[in-house]
């Protein structure tokens, strides 16, 4: 009986801890296939050709992702302008100055907003922000735009963000110790002076990590950005124009017109492009996040 | 001995939440004397402290009631402006907490913020709260580190200069000395024998040898009631309470 038992246990333990490694060595393995399935295009084509000439026609053979780079740092970039200042300045509130009935409150509403599937935020974007800029933004730079546009992206993409940089730099402000906050408003500063002086001072690292790890999360988004940014191949000159972000490159050609030479080793490269940005940023914030956590306990 | 009351607590109850923590506590604190809050852990000293630079309100679900006059004047009459309130105590906690900045600007900090701004006045506040508080010595060619770099003795220092620089009338301590070796125990013992003659000193703590060694006056708590309160000499020789005597002579703790 006992035998039987142990050897259960034995099972159990060592199956666990093999699916646990396997969901470990995933990311490895992933990357590894893309790297293989890229490879073909990067014998052929210096890497600084493939990153940064404008050129895409598959049919000729032209391989240049720089419109597509673009495309995803425009989106990105407006996105982290919109939502950094928003979602900090909400954190400061939600951390600092509101009661905590307010706070509890508004938690799972902030965090009920990363769970929306990103298609809906897409369609809300399609009906709403895209007539927003046609209608009533670029209007007002005297432009004339579609709507579909890397601001209209990036607004969208502004929105998915916040929960996560919230949630994130929440965290980090419950990390600053109560008595640092009670050593400067026993000084009489005010709690605006102890947020600026103080709090945010000891929490840099960590409001930046919070924010590269938002950025990351907006640098791959795929299906609400497909669905607003227009989808042209070409830089955009312009808030107002429109964009090709990278994964909606990948998520509209990829398995579509498969036969020219090339093209999915093309495709498969800005795959590891994404990857590979996607993945740094992801450690480096969360190096950071895991030290400052090190620190409370 | 008896000298002007410097802060009067009258009536004065808080609870958290439906926990009581103080009831209806009513002394008078003299006057540039060092007044010792002893009792055991949990009985409500840290409490009191915390209730005199209104720091308690910031702790949700906190109630109070009752007053505390500090050269007269209510402190928790709508209206006070709880920033003038504070700047007139130096805290110094449990654990010391450099701010997150250099020695000098741990100690510029208070002075800046109520609106100081020239260069070379501010140089020398600081080389003077950092000599009050016996630093200077140890400090003046580094004083452009991070403060996080000072030892944990050094750091308390630090903060008591940090609280003296905002000018304040009173030294609120809990339990200033229980995170410190006995080398730097002794240093900060000895500053506030020093600082006496010009503040009034409240220190919060759980030795009592510490409190024989240092106060004029003595506060005895337990369970958030105020058993006793009088002269050191009176309430450590000649105690009038059953409690206190059996905590002096160290039955309960």
């Amino acid at each position: 009986m006992t035998a039987k038992r142990t050897l259960k246990d034995l099972i159990a333990g060592k199956a666990m801890f093999l699916i646990t490694a396997g969901c470990g060595v995933l990311v490895l393995v992933m990357a590894l296939g893309l790297l293989i399935r890229a490879w073909p295009i990067m014998q052929i084509k210096p890497l600084h050709e493939l990153l940064f000439s404008v050129s895409w026609s598959p049919m000729k053979g032209d391989f240049g992702m720089l419109p597509f780079i673009m495309g995803t740092l425009w989106v990105t970039g407006i996105a982290i302008v919109i939502a950094v200042p928003i979602s900090l300045l909400t954190s400061i509130y939600l951390s600092e100055f509101a009661l905590s009935r307010i706070r509890e409150l508004s938690r799972p509403f902030i965090d009920l907003l990363a769970g929306i599937p990103s298609v809906i935020y897409g369609i809300w974007g399609v009906i709403v922000i895209v007539p927003l800029v046609k209608g009533r933004l670029a209007p007002l730079f005297g432009v004339s735009s579609t709507g579909y546009s890397v601001l209209a992206a990036g607004i969208v993409l502004s929105i998915m963000i916040f929960p996560v940089i919230i949630h994130i730099t929440m965290e980090v402000f419950q990390a600053v110790p109560a008595g640092l906050r009670e050593a400067s408003l026993s000084l009489g500063a005010t709690q605006w002076q102890t947020v600026k002086h103080v709090v945010l001072r000891r929490s840099l690292p960590g409001i930046i990590a919070a924010n590269v790890l938002g950025f990351s999360r907006a640098f791959g988004e795929t299906m609400a950005v497909l669905m607003v940014a227009g989808n042209i191949t070409k830089i955009p000159g312009s808030v107002f124009d429109p964009g090709y972000p990278l994964p909606a490159l990948i998520a509209n050609n990829y398995g579509e017109m498969m036969s020219i030479p090339l093209y999915d080793s093309a495709l498969m490269m800005s795959a590891l492009v994404l990857f590979v940005v996607v993945i740094f940023f992801n450690v480096i914030s969360r190096y950071i996040l895991h030290r400052i956590r090190l620190r409370i306990s | 001995m008896q000298t002007n009351p410097h802060v009067r607590v009258h009536d004065l109850s808080v609870s958290y939440g439906s926990t009581p923590a103080l009831n209806r506590i009513s002394v008078d604190i003299p006057e540039k004397q060092i007044t010792a809050v002893i009792g055991p852990s949990g009985c409500g000293k840290s409490t009191l402290l915390r209730a005199m630079n209104r720091l308690l309100e910031n702790s949700d679900g906190v109630s109070l009631s009752g007053s505390i006059l500090i050269d007269n004047e209510n402190i928790y009459d709508p209206g006070r402006d709880v920033t003038e309130i504070r700047k007139k105590m130096g805290l110094l906690s449990q654990k010391p907490y450099p701010l997150p900045m250099s020695i000098f600007e741990n100690v510029a900090y208070g002075p800046r913020i109520h609106g100081m701004k020239k260069k070379n006045e501010m140089a020398e506040t600081v080389r003077h709260y950092l000599t009050i508080s016996g630093l200077w010595e140890e400090v003046k060619d580094r004083l452009h580190e991070p403060a996080s770099r000072l030892s944990i003795g050094q750091q308390q220092r630090l903060c008591l200069a940090r609280g003296l620089a905002v000018e304040p009338e009173i030294i609120l301590a809990d339990e200033p000395t229980s995170a410190l070796d006995p080398k730097s125990s002794q240093k900060i013992e000895a500053e506030f024998k020093h600082l006496k003659n010009r503040y009034t000193i409240i220190i919060v703590t759980h030795i009592l040898r510490q409190a024989r060694r240092l106060a004029d006056y003595v506060l005895f708590m337990y369970l958030g009631e105020l058993v006793e309160h009088g002269p050191a000499a009176q309430i450590f020789e000649n105690p009038q309470h059953e409690m206190t005597k059996e905590y002096i002579r160290g039955i309960i703790s």
